[in-house]
């Protein structure tokens, strides 16, 4: 049902992706690679794929909306943003600059295409579940989707918007958990185990779809999915490699905000290459 | 129609203003007929939205809301509308400067009976120091109903503080509300009394105390942020000195706001209000207020004072 020429040009979108966060965090500052790189399929299955948006007229009324609750993997919002035409590709490496419009965390006031501020943990799923909620009000027949980290559910917010999302029938909310395994500090098995993600959304109320991160197929077939549940918010769970794409970064948490030697710069762009 | 309860005058003007204004929105955290939120609730279901005891996560629905063009309003007391979600108000509301109100009803000790975990002194503070923050303290309910008004007018985050009790207005019916602008309630020359919320009427009340010794000039102060600077200096005018009196900490508020502006001027500024304490529990407003020091008797000692070291 997704044709193999699809498949190829999303897969090999994401791996722009990887390298345009590359690209935009350069030698010797840090930027957080891991999470972004584990999320960058996710993330072009959305933009490339699934939603109804428009970068020449970002705040178009109906269109589908997309929340970046890990904030911290801004990059990799504004190399989907850029790549979509939003603004250009080669601004991406003036990140965090003094006086950027591309700042470490995303500025709704400031880049073309942020839905809202995020950066501080645990809040993107509540304010995706207002944008919801007010695209019901509007009568739009659209989704808001909301990607959280799997360290991020440790907030005990996500749980309260797990909770209205589910009384409020609100069904197009989805949140995509991107559970690379790994927090700041470590293993969060390790740091803080917080069990199962699929069975606590689940109790919520929520419809729950578990699906390889990284499988371009399973995440095209997950978002789909999610447009035909009717009366409950849709979650997919979706296992992934933090880091992914860059051999020195999968699994280190190290890399969840690192910082680039000129030899590692080269080497992950040549392991990303076209 | 005349209100003598800020609540009431606030969840009411959210119903006449949502008839015509498609686009405001009420959420509230299980206080809904407490702080009123439920005058609109009964009105408009399909546009009050009751979000469970969770703070947080209203605040944050709130900004999702304001971000599809509603005017949302969420409402809780004072010390949980900003404290339990003051995270979700800087971080998202505030630097994205969205239109968000935040309405923190029982504010001060109006909440008498409930005690320190319920009475908040430290609202105007935390607000105050949040950039892209509109903060105001209407004196009364009229003054209430023209500053919902206002509010919607204006595109911007908002907080709006409130008193829980009952209480005779001060301030004209139906005087358009200008944000930012404090003005003359009643003339006088000697000493300017700047108060906010409740304690305008017990400024009132010194001034007359004080009739035929000292001209005191009482200046009702009800937007704290923005606060007109020029129009402040104008209005203190050649008084020679300037008593604050709010229902809040003297730390961060009015106080404070007043201060900031006079420091540069070789004019005496003193204060009235909590003086670094917490509250607690009386079986009446009238009694905890006369612990606090938050009455017509305080500010008239402390204009005295000040008036004596001229």
């Amino acid at each position: 049902m997704y044709s193999e020429d699809l498949l190829e040009t999303l897969e090999k979108k994401a791996k722009r992706l990887r390298r345009d966060v590359i690209v935009s965090i350069g030698v010797g500052v840090a930027g957080h690679i891991g999470g972004s790189n584990s999320s960058a399929d996710i993330v072009t299955a959305l933009y490339f794929y699934k939603m109804r948006h428009d970068p020449q007229n970002p705040e178009k009324p109906d269109r589908d909306r997309f929340l970046l609750s890990k904030g911290h993997a801004a990059i990799l919002q504004y190399a989907a943003l850029a790549e979509s035409g939003y603004f250009p590709v080669e601004d991406l490496k003036h990140t965090k600059e003094l006086g950027s419009y591309l700042q470490g965390h995303p500025d709704v006031r400031k880049t073309p295409g942020i839905e809202a501020g995020t950066g501080s943990l645990g809040q993107g799923l509540s304010i995706g579940l207002g944008m919801a909620l007010g695209q019901k009000l509007d009568g739009l027949d659209r989704k808001t989707y909301v990607l959280l980290g799997d360290g991020e559910c440790q907030e005990g917010q996500v749980w309260e918007a797990a909770m209205a999302a589910s009384a409020f029938k609100a069904d197009n909310l989805v949140a995509i958990v991107d559970k690379n395994g790994l927090q700041a500090n470590g293993r969060i098995k390790d740091r803080m185990d917080e069990g199962s993600l699929s069975a606590k959304f689940m109790s919520f109320g929520w419809h729950v779809i578990e699906i390889n991160g990284h499988d371009m197929k399973e995440i095209l077939k997950a978002l789909d999915e999610a447009d035909k549940i009717k009366g409950a918010p849709t979650a997919i769970i979706a296992s992934t490699v933090k880091g992914k794409g860059v051999s020195f970064a999968e699994n280190m948490v190290g890399y969840h905000n690192g910082t680039l030697t000129e030899e590692r710069y080269k080497q992950a762009l040549t392991e990303l290459a076209d | 129609m005349i209100y003598t309860n800020q609540r009431l005058a606030y969840g009411n003007t959210l119903k006449e203003l949502g008839k015509t204004n498609q686009r405001i929105v009420v959420l509230d955290a299980d206080l809904g007929g407490s702080t009123m939120g439920k005058i609109f609730e009964e009105a408009f279901p399909e546009r009050h939205f009751e979000m469970g005891i969770a703070e947080a996560n209203m605040t944050s629905v709130a900004a999702g809301l304001a971000q599809t063009g509603k005017i949302p309003f969420t409402n809780s007391f004072a010390v949980f509308a900003g404290g339990r979600a003051f995270d979700q108000i800087r971080q998202t509301i505030a630097i994205g400067r969205l239109n968000v109100k935040i309405c923190g009803a029982s504010s001060g000790m109006s909440d008498f009976g409930d005690g320190a975990t319920h009475q908040c002194v430290e609202d105007l503070a935390l607000f105050r120091a949040v950039p892209n923050m509109t903060v105001i303290c209407p004196a009364d309910a009229n003054e209430t109903v023209e500053a919902v008004k206002a509010i919607v007018e204006y595109d911007g985050p908002c907080y709006l503080r409130l008193n829980r009790n009952d209480y005779p207005n001060v301030t004209p019916e139906g005087k358009k509300f200008e944000i930012g602008k404090p003005y003359v309630l009643r003339d006088g020359k000697d000493i300017a009394v700047c108060a906010t919320g409740y304690m305008v009427a017990a400024a009132k009340e010194a001034a007359e105390l004080l009739k035929g010794e000292i001209s005191v000039k009482v200046i009702n102060v009800p937007t704290l942020k923005p606060l007109d600077e020029e129009c402040l200096r104008r209005l203190v005018g050649e008084c020679g000195g300037v008593i604050t009196a709010e229902e809040h900490n003297i730390i961060g508020g009015l106080g404070s706001a007043v201060a900031e502006i006079f420091r540069k001027d070789k004019k005496p500024v003193d204060f009235v209000g909590i003086e670094d304490k917490f509250g607690c529990s009386a079986h009446n407003y009238k009694e905890l207020l006369e612990y606090y020091g938050l009455t017509k008797e305080h500010i008239s000692a402390a204009i005295r004072e000040m008036a004596a070291d001229k």
